[in-house]
């Protein structure tokens, strides 16, 4: 309880546990009602407020002594007809908007007891207005009127109580504390039963409200600044702020406290204030003003001014004004505390400035906005759009009110089509949690049903793939003015560069750009851009293997795109359609890349992957775009006949590798799955046959086919963990990818299809498959076996036989790494490995521990996978 | 050990009466009442007072009230004013 709320006797505080279980009572029966219910209780409240409209503006006036009785009439009619015209066809109740095409339906929850602190400036318009507001979203609200304005609040909250009841409402929807303390209302703030805090007041309410640790709407003092640009419709502002400052006699928050005039107009703009019926005041009278009217100890205004006519306020000070006077205006040359009248206001009394320029415009009303005001209202009169852009860009308010009075204005519905409120939010500025107007959706807990949707997915291969025995023929259909090959200078040496010029058209201009064999490098892409552009190429065919048309494909993209950041495009991603980095679109030069494979395991003449080698900060570049993918592929297999033994079962390996890993991938489709699953019949049928008898045409040509239609699997499901290891452990001991990954595979197979210690979210799968996938493949490959287990455990045993055949080394150890060297190396393996761009799309989520326990296994080598999967 | 239970069926157009008459039986027998809401779709204000009356009725005498077939909506209502911990719940 605070110090506060400790002085309360115990009847009071029996009291308010009343009221506080009544509501509670309520909200909870309320809870119960339909839509069509609500909507019959609000309607005649509604016209009970109309109805009543004058006999409540007269009770406020007579108790509190502060506005103007028609005004304060048509404040109430607004704070009924207004916000009914606007909440009448608004569902409050169960589901209250639906998105289905992004699977979204917002459903409402009620809030329960909400407490509520009405104001002495517009008691009983705000009480109209959140009794309105609560029974439309089913709260039960307990009030607590300023206490000078506590008859007239009570009055409304009655007549509203009795029509609610009347209408089926259910009882204690509305209470209202008698006689209300700050103990009372410190109380009430920390009452367990209260949810929600609505406070309408002075600074010292919201700050209560915000203070008790309970969500609060709270609402409070502003200090508009009007600019009057020397473009805008003169006579139209002057009426629209004379009309708003002198409404209910300035009471109104929002209304404006200090108008900025552009020097070019000023003298025009007073003689018009002037000739409305405003006193324009000179500096002695400003000066009497600010003494009298502001309390120099706390710079607030004074409360006997607030709510009162001109003419009195005139009197009071004793100041000669005409007695038509509505208005005082009193000039001011600065904005702070030495300047008293540059604050808040809430009377017919505003301070004016003479701007010389739009700059010293804007900073004055700056300054005010901050003086107070941050967050609240603003308001600009002009036609020059640039201004009320830079204004709205400057000024910190909810509302920016454009050529129309501020306080009626900002109310919302009348001048413009904001959203009707006697409940004006201020966001932080103002210490509040919204800049909305306070409106239905704030007394309600919105529930977002967000049902599972699947994203579209995609198959994105290159336009043409031409393959078989001299499909390098195809050349001859690609008109070219001025080719480039890129190759290596093995491949340049045993002729394979003769037979692509002797396929490509008559005329072609060619030239041969000779690259090193390994990865491709920062300056090897740069030299070869440089050809490009010295020779004007309009074609560059890449005649290698994945090092060599990698780097044709980022000489394409700077070519093309010479102002693309490889840095920012090689940053990692977890989802390609929603990386941070966008690879460009917009194309300097045209550019055909043909890519001709001569190895058959990357896959890279079909896939958008290109690795760059960045040398000076010891890193590679991984770029991933489908723009990468090259336009036309040729998979030709007399250019692998000459294959070594060791590089056939390396790059085999990497293609199986690929295959498996597109098929278990959480990104595998129907469309990859067909490549996936074909690869891999491929490669166990003629991968031993290519590497045991080199010669054998069929076998070449079936595997350089796998490895392509491996790589359209894998450029649109991606790999997984087996990748991220192989890339971390090759890197650091030097081993070809290929091999490094033969190391890994069936240990990584039996990983995946236990199950998993945490599950990789993937919303494009129904269920965690992966065992499932790899028992599909053991069936396609013919292996046996009764259960999923069984098959899997046949798979890992058919993995491990196409290895020995292929006679690649089958434990780490084998490779002569010691176990304390490799011990050493583990922690970095794994974070390397936890950070490669390859097993977010692995079935199974790898721990850290994890990751090191496959490459311990990896190590071991033969005899540990299949212990894995029998414990499986 | 044996207990007594007394069974009522509260009908939705006298829910308070019926909740009455279940206090008036606690109060006079030891026993254990319980209450049929199969046909109650909502209750109001009196009829959760009522409960309350009933709920603290069975506390002071140490007996228990079983709901039968509370609706979803009413069930919830009670959660709302914590007095669903308060009686036991039949399906």
């Amino acid at each position: 309880m605070t110090q506060e709320a400790a002085s309360l006797s115990e009847e009071r505080i029996a009291y308010l546990e009343r009221l506080v279980h009544q509501a509670k009572t309520a909200a909870a029966v309320f809870t119960q009602y339909t839509q069509e219910e609500v909507d019959r209780i609000v309607k005649p409240m509604v016209s009970a407020a109309m109805e009543q409209a004058q006999y409540l503006a007269r009770l406020a006036i007579e108790e509190t002594k502060l506005g103007v009785l028609e005004d304060k009439a048509i404040k109430n009619m607004v704070a009924a007809e207004f916000v009914y015209n606007y909440v009448k066809d608004k569902p409050t109740v169960g589901v209250i908007r639906e998105f289905p095409e992004r699977g979204l339906v917002e459903v409402a929850e009620p809030i329960g007891v909400i407490f509520s602190l009405t104001p002495i400036t517009n008691p009983t318009a705000t009480v109209i207005f959140k009794c309105i507001m609560a029974i439309k979203t089913r709260n039960a609200m307990v009030f607590s009127p300023h206490p000078k304005a506590w008859h007239c609040c009570h009055e409304a909250v009655r007549i509203m109580a009795e029509t609610a009841l009347k209408h089926g409402a259910p009882e204690g929807v509305f209470t209202c504390v008698e006689s209300s303390t700050l103990a009372d209302n410190a109380y009430l703030m920390h009452h367990k039963d209260v949810r929600l805090i609505d406070a309408t007041g002075g600074p010292g309410v919201v700050k209560a409200a915000y203070s008790s640790g309970k969500p609060a709407l709270g609402v409070g003092a502003g200090n508009t600044p009007v600019y009057l640009e020397k473009t805008a419709d003169l006579d139209m502002a002057v009426v629209d702020i004379i009309t708003s400052k002198t409404f209910d006699n300035g009471t109104i928050c929002a209304s404006e406290q200090t108008v900025v005039i552009d020097d070019e107009i000023y003298d025009r703009v007073l003689k018009k204030f002037a000739e409305l019926g405003t006193h324009i005041c000179n500096e002695k009278e400003a000066e009497l003003l600010g003494r009298t009217l502001i309390d120099p100890e706390t710079g607030f205004q004074r409360p006997m001014a607030v709510g009162q006519k001109a003419v009195d306020i005139a009197r009071a000070v004793g100041l000669a004004v005409k007695p038509d006077t509505k208005l005082l205006m009193a000039p001011i040359h600065g904005v702070g505390r030495e300047h008293p009248l540059s604050v808040e206001k809430l009377f017919p009394l505003l301070a004016v400035y003479r701007a010389k320029s739009v700059d010293e415009a804007l900073k004055v009303c700056v300054d005010v906005n901050h003086l107070g005001g941050l967050g609240h209202t603003a308001v600009v009169f002009s036609r020059n759009d640039e201004v009320i852009r830079k204004f709205s860009e400057v000024i910190n308010a909810g509302r920016i009110i454009v050529n129309s009075p501020g306080s009626i204005g900002a109310i919302g519905g009348i001048y413009n089509d904001m959203v009707p409120t006697l409940s004006f939010g201020c966001g932080t500025g103002g210490g509040n949690s919204t800049t909305d107007n306070v409106n239905v959706y704030h007394y309600l807990n919105i529930k977002r049903v967000a049902r599972r949707t699947q994203a579209p997915m995609w198959f994105r291969v290159p336009n043409q793939i031409y393959f078989n025995m001299n499909a390098v023929q195809n050349l001859r259909q690609f008109p070219s003015r001025s080719t480039i090959i890129v190759t290596n200078p093995v491949l340049e040496q045993i002729g394979h560069v003769d037979v692509v010029r002797r396929n490509l058209p008559p005329q072609t201009m060619v030239h041969v750009t000779v690259i090193p064999e390994a990865e491709p490098e920062m300056k090897v892409v740069m030299q070869g851009l440089e050809a490009l552009q010295f020779y004007k190429a309009d074609q560059i065919i890449a005649l290698g293997g994945g090092s060599v048309i990698d780097a044709a494909k980022i000489m394409k993209l700077k070519y093309e795109s010479p102002e693309a950041d490889l840095d920012e495009l090689g940053a990692p991603f977890l989802d390609i359609r929603k990386r941070v980095f966008q690879y460009p679109v917009e194309k300097t030069n045209r550019l055909r890349l043909i890519a001709i494979s001569t190895t058959s395991g990357t896959g890279s003449e079909v896939s958008p992957f290109a690795v760059l080698l960045d040398k000076e900060r010891g890193r590679k570049i991984t770029l991933a775009d489908y723009s990468l993918s090259p336009d036309v592929a040729i998979v030709d297999p007399q250019f692998v006949l000459s294959m070594p033994k060791g590089l056939t079962a390396d790059t085999g390996i990497d293609c199986l590798t690929h295959a498996l890993e597109a098929g278990v991938s959480v990104y595998a489709s129907p469309y990859t799955d067909a490549n996936a699953m074909q690869a891999i019949r491929l490669v166990f049928k003629y991968l031993p046959i290519a590497y045991e008898h080199p010669g054998d045409e069929e076998a070449r040509t079936m595997m350089h086919n796998a490895a392509c239609i491996a790589a359209l699997a894998f450029s649109n499901a991606s790999v997984g963990v087996n990748h991220a290891l192989a890339h971390a452990f090759g890197a650091r001991f030097g081993i070809a990818h290929g091999r490094a990954n033969a190391l890994m595979l069936p240990h990584v197979i039996a990983y995946n299809a236990a199950v998993p210690t945490k599950f990789m979210p993937s919303p494009h799968q129904r269920a965690y498959t992966a065992h499932k996938k790899y028992a599909m493949m053991a069936d396609l490959l013919g292996l046996g076996g009764d259960t999923i287990a069984e098959k899997v455990k046949n798979l890992v045993a058919a993995t491990e036989q196409l290895l020995d055949r292929l006679e690649v080394p089958r434990s780490i150890a084998e490779l002569g790494i010691s176990k304390e060297e490799f011990e050493r190396a583990v922690p970095d393996l794994v974070k390397i490995a936890f950070d490669d761009p390859s097993w977010p799309t692995n079935p199974r989520m790898p721990l850290l521990s994890e990751l090191a326990d496959l490459f311990w296994e990896a190590y071991r080598g033969r005899g540990t996978a299949k212990a894995a999967t029998k414990a499986a | 050990m044996a207990t007594n239970s007394l069974s009522f069926k509260v009908s939705p157009e006298g829910v308070v009466p019926g909740l009455k008459e279940a206090l008036a039986k606690l109060n006079g027998a030891q026993c254990e009442v319980v209450l049929d809401f199969s046909s109650v779709l909502r209750i109001g204000p009196k009829a959760l007072r009522a409960m309350e009356s009933l709920a603290s009725a069975a506390d002071e005498k140490a007996s228990k009230v079983v709901l039968r077939g509370v609706n979803v909506s009413v069930y919830r209502v009670l959660k709302l004013m914590q007095l669903a911990r308060r009686f036991s719940f039949l399906t």
